[in-house]
């Protein structure tokens, strides 16, 4: 019997074919064309863990450890791979608040869904130990691996800086930072970050649907080691630092030692300052905020940003562009009435033999002396008007560093302020201002806004008799090629080196015999300048610069004190105590250091 | 006895070999998909693939019991089997362990038997018998009432078990339906159903009763022949449907719904022009009646599909037509399925080397989506292999089928080889997204005991049926 419906085989069979080829010519696209299963794949199963490389430890110029490492672990987390978890379980180990832990996993989300985010930094060592053993039951968390910035003492906060998390603005410029990363907010952990950084490495894992590390992706062939930052050893001498951060205390101003010979930054003080512990970890945030209230501002880095006028230590600049210009010889002398005064302009001054010439007024700090110094600079013939001459003294006054940048290796270094004939013409009008009128320049009042870091430049200066070298803080990279041409070139001031001969011989005597007998130390001739600065807020700044000793000069000083007074009264005094340190590395006069340790000028 | 020793020779090797091959690949699939380093031996029965080797080892058991026994049994107790089966796969209803929603299982011990999945074969038998019978005419109206209570009653008890892909597995007989002599027109309305559907609920309503509207004028052109009359229609519509749209849209009342303008309007053009002058009046009724039982049934999508459909249900379809594309829920399987599937690239990453199913990453692994172990592992090439393999063994069945002289054994034959189609389009298809996702295993490869055992069941008394075709001389 010949079935009539046999042909329908075929029709089936064609059916069979069809579908086949239909479901093929699929699987050719998704296995061959489509390129974004292979990355789907990938996502789903790679996990790249960042290794982070610990940050270059920071050694004093002795080799002393200023900074160095601990770990700890972040809680991360991969917003894709997370599934539903115990979030109260989660709260409990880590201590946080479930809405919290809400918001945090919000943001990470935002940021990406497949990239993996910090939800909680810097973990503590029992919390890391409980959260290990639980963590497989929270998909699309881990851990990773960091280190913090460890401090032996509590010192040079403001030197060393601090490190926190890099935010997203930066990132966006800097695609090497990813977010959650590390990076110098201030100090050489800052201006050093790219050496003291080193280099990620990553680990490529793989992972089952559980999150669960299954073993390593191609056994390890694409894994990076984590190189270390490279370490560095600074011109700090860490105990000279904490010398003077100590002598500080309980007092408002800063201290900046300078080696004149190369400008290597001995000790760099801000009063008052903080622990540099405070702003590590998870509580930098908090105390950051607490710093950032405090009244007395102790995150603001005075050394480098607050401006003061220089007072009498400015007179040594005022003398010496009078003996460059020719406007006086060492034989001059001017008489003091308690002072000077002309029309009705009247700058008083303190009992001292008169008249005097160059030297002694260095010695007695004489205001009269320095007031008929200036107008002969600015009445100079060899200049048409006041004006020109004001421009060439202030040329004079910018090359020993004044009112420029100095191009330290120092983060948020400021210029200062010296006032512009613009600023003149515009304050009393054009031709409307004489020399008599700017007076106060004189003796280094007036609109003059200078760093503690120029003034101990300066007093490098005077040691070096006409030069300086860029202060720096940095010594040495290790093992590593860096360029410090920049910091091994003299900068010369217009003024000529002879002249700082008798300036010099002035500022011996002021320490023998002058307005600084306190500053004596036996065996070493320390050359010094007091300064008093008049301020405007309340009692005078106490100012004193110094370099010792006076034959081959091995430090240059400038101390700050504010609202202490006289400058002859504190800053000259601790000026004396820190030379003595450094290049004593004892202190005999144990009233006058424990004068200075007790004094409490902040009365808190 | 003659007839016995018989067997080796008469017995389809070719059949046998590609269900060796098929039911072996699975299992060296399964190992691979499943494997973990502290199990790693093939035979360890704590795994699933160890589980597996036993269920092989029972399946050959079974498959040598059936080619032993007489075959005329089999044809005498085909309704007795269909109705123990039958019994037994609603006592599940009553009696049986429910897991993951379904209560399809009965639970004997550590053994879990799913009646429904035995209920295929003997669904299979009772269709044979009862088609085989002399003088069987499959248009008599009461031939197709039985055929449909055969199949519908089981498949109505195993959706009460909400197993709704096994239940589904039954509509497959619709091919041996056809292989009998069921008009075509069945195949053609079911495909034409299947496009209406997703495409109404794609596109808006609108646009596919336009189109209906054209290819039906389109349609007349070609059977009437007469372009005059086609731009009569065509205008006549276009005339009827401004003015009644105009009308509404003026009275500014929303009593006649566009849809139903525009039905009305091509409505009167062709009973006008059927009326008017009429070659072929029985095209012309077709179309038309084709092109109303369209508009309807559009309708009735959107009713079915937000009223009757379970909301996961409705999830799956609009995650396969990419209406909803949610990766973390209801499209989480295929996505994840199609991630293995497609990381695999032409050669795949070897034996052992899948990542994405063997860390779990795909659900269902070593059942339901098992096909993305062989994707993920043995690439393109692999997985084309596979296909052409099944699709070889299907022809070959369908070729077994044809050379029966006995009606029940050619029928019975094209049962088989529906079910196993059918298993295989859908459990395929779906991994690689081009069907609803339908958890039905992949035949004699899928993991699962109570499925190999049931195809292997099957397949068998078939195989033994082809074996004793010579003792049926017609």
């Amino acid at each position: 019997m010949i079935n009539p419906y046999a042909h329908r085989k075929y029709v089936i069979i064609s059916i069979i074919i069809t579908i086949v080829f239909v479901y093929i010519s699929r699987l050719f696209y998704m296995q061959i064309i489509d390129d974004s299963y292979k990355y789907s794949a990938q996502n789903n199963s790679q996990r790249r863990v960042t290794k982070y490389p610990a940050r270059g430890v920071i050694f004093d110029r002795y080799g002393k450890i200023l900074v160095y490492n601990e770990p700890a672990f972040d809680l991360m987390v991969i917003p894709h791979q997370t599934r539903e978890f115990d979030t109260t379980d989660l709260c409990n180990i880590l201590e946080v608040d479930r809405n919290i832990l809400r918001i945090l996993l919000k943001k990470a989300r935002t940021y990406s869904k497949y990239k993996p985010s910090v939800i909680i930094p810097q973990l503590s060592l029992e919390t890391t130990a409980i959260l290990k053993e639980k963590l497989y039951k929270f998909s699309g968390f881990f851990l990773q691996a960091r280190t913090l910035r460890k401090y032996p003492k509590p010192i040079a906060a403001h030197l060393l800086g601090y490190v926190g998390e890099v935010d997203d603005k930066f990132i966006k410029e800097n695609p090497y930072y990813k977010m959650g990363d590390y990076i110098g907010i201030s100090g050489i952990e800052k201006t050093y970050e790219i050496y003291l950084r080193g280099k990620k490495g990553v680990n490529i894992y793989l992972v089952d649907v559980h999150n669960k590390i299954v073993g390593n992706f191609a056994g390890g062939m694409f894994d990076t080691a984590a190189v270390p930052g490279y370490n560095i050893t600074t011109t700090i001498d860490m105990e000279l630092q904490e010398y003077g951060e100590q002598l500080m205390q309980n007092k408002k101003g800063s201290i900046v030692a300078i080696d004149p010979q190369n400008g290597e930054i001995l000790a760099l003080i801000s009063s008052p300052s903080y622990d540099p512990s405070l702003l590590v970890g998870r509580k930098r945030t908090k105390n950051y905020s607490l710093l950032l209230k405090d009244t007395l501002k102790p995150l603001f880095n005075r050394a480098l940003m607050a401006k003061y006028p220089p007072g009498s230590t400015f007179k040594m600049v005022n003398g010496l562009i009078a003996l460059q210009e020719g406007v006086i010889t060492l034989q001059n002398s001017y008489s003091c009435n308690n002072g000077f005064s002309m029309g009705n302009i009247r700058v008083g001054c303190h009992p001292h033999p008169s008249p005097l010439n160059l030297i002694p007024s260095v010695q007695y700090s004489c205001n009269a002396y320095y007031c008929n110094v200036f107008i002969k600079i600015l009445s100079n013939r060899k200049y048409k008007t006041t004006e020109e001459a004001f421009l060439r003294w202030r040329d004079y006054v910018l090359s020993f560093g004044f009112g420029t940048n100095l191009g330290t290796d120092l983060s948020y270094e400021l210029k200062g302020n010296v006032p512009t004939n613009d600023y003149y013409n515009r304050y009393f009008g054009k031709k409307r201002w004489s020399p008599l009128t700017i007076i106060s320049l004189s003796i280094g009042q007036g609109e003059l806004g200078i760093t503690p870091l120029q003034l101990a430049n300066y007093a490098c200066i005077l040691a070096n008799k006409g030069y300086f070298y860029t202060p720096h803080i940095v010594k040495e990279i290790h093992n590593c090629e860096w360029d410090k041409s920049k910091f091994k070139e003299k900068h010369y001031t217009l003024i000529d080196s002879k002249h700082f001969e008798p300036i010099i011989d002035g500022m011996e005597l002021v320490v023998t015999s002058g307005t600084a007998r306190i500053a004596k130390i036996d065996s070493i001739t320390v050359c010094g300048k007091t300064g008093t600065a008049q301020n405007p807020h309340g009692k005078d700044h106490s100012i004193f610069i110094a370099f010792a000793p006076k034959e081959n000069p091995k430090i240059a000083i400038s101390v700050f004190v504010e609202n202490a007074g006289f400058g002859a009264t504190f800053a000259a005094p601790i000026a004396s105590l820190m030379i003595e340190k450094y290049l004593k590395r004892y202190i005999k006069r144990k009233d006058l250091e424990k004068r200075m340790l007790e004094t409490n000028l902040i009365g808190k | 006895m003659q007839r016995n020793t018989n067997i080796l020779k008469t017995i389809d090797w070719l059949t046998i070999s590609l269900y060796l091959v098929i039911v072996i690949l699975g299992w060296i699939n399964l190992f691979a998909t499943v494997y973990n380093e502290e199990h790693s031996s093939i035979i360890d029965f704590t795994q699933q693939y160890g589980k597996q080797f036993i269920w092989i080892l029972t399946s050959l058991i079974i498959a040598l019991i059936i080619l032993f026994t007489d075959s005329k049994y089999l044809q005498l107790f085909s309704y007795p089997i269909y109705i123990i089966f039958l019994i037994i796969t609603f006592l599940v209803l009553i009696f049986g362990k429910e897991i993951n929603g379904q209560k399809a299982w009965f639970e004997l011990g550590w053994l879990r038997i799913q009646p429904s999945e035995f209920m295929k074969f003997a669904i299979a038998l009772a269709l044979a018998k009862f088609m085989s019978k002399h003088y069987f005419k499959i248009h008599n109206l009461n031939n197709l009432l039985i055929i449909s209570l055969l199949t519908l009653l089981p498949m109505f008890i195993v959706f009460l078990q909400k197993d709704t892909g096994t239940a589904i597995v039954f509509a497959s007989f619709v091919f041996v339906l056809y292989r009998e002599g069921l008009t075509p027109f069945v195949l053609f309305f079911a495909l034409i159903s299947i496009v209406l559907f997703i495409t109404s609920l794609l596109v808006p309503q609108s646009i596919i009763i336009y189109t209906l509207i054209f290819v039906c004028l389109i349609l007349f052109l070609i059977f009437n022949g007469n372009l005059q009359f086609f731009i009569i229609g065509l205008g006549l519509t276009i005339i009827t449907y401004t003015a009644l749209y105009g009308i509404n849209h003026l009275l500014n009342n929303h009593i006649l719904n566009q849809y139903f303008s525009l039905f009305v309007a091509t409505s009167l053009a062709l009973i006008t022009i059927i009326l008017g002058r009429i070659k072929k009046i029985k095209y012309a009724i077709t179309i038309a009646f084709f092109l109303i039982l369209s508009i309807v049934f559009t309708f009735t999508v959107d009713y079915i599909f937000n009223n009757v459909l379970e909301p996961h249900q409705q999830s799956r379809i609009n995650e396969l037509i990419g209406k909803s594309n949610d990766l973390k829920g209801v499209g989480y399987n295929v996505n994840q399925s199609k991630i293995a599937i497609g990381s695999g690239g032409f050669l795949g990453k070897g034996f052992l080397q899948g990542t994405q199913t063997k860390y779990n990453f795909v659900p269902e692994q070593s059942t339901d989506f098992i096909f993305c172990t062989v994707g993920e592992e043995h690439g393109f090439v692999g997985s084309s292999l596979l296909l052409i393999l099944y699709a070889s063994f299907l022809i070959r069945i369908i070729f077994i089928a044809e050379r029966q002289r006995q009606t029940f054994s050619r029928i019975y034959g094209y049962g088989v080889f529906s079910v196993i189609f059918f298993h295989f389009v859908i459990n395929i298809g779906m991994t690689i997204s081009l069907v609803p996702v339908i958890g039905i295993p992949l035949p004699f490869f899928s993991y699962g005991g109570s499925s190999l055992w049931a195809f292997t069941i099957l397949l068998f008394i078939f195989v033994k049926l082809d074996a004793d075709r010579f003792k049926y001389l017609a």
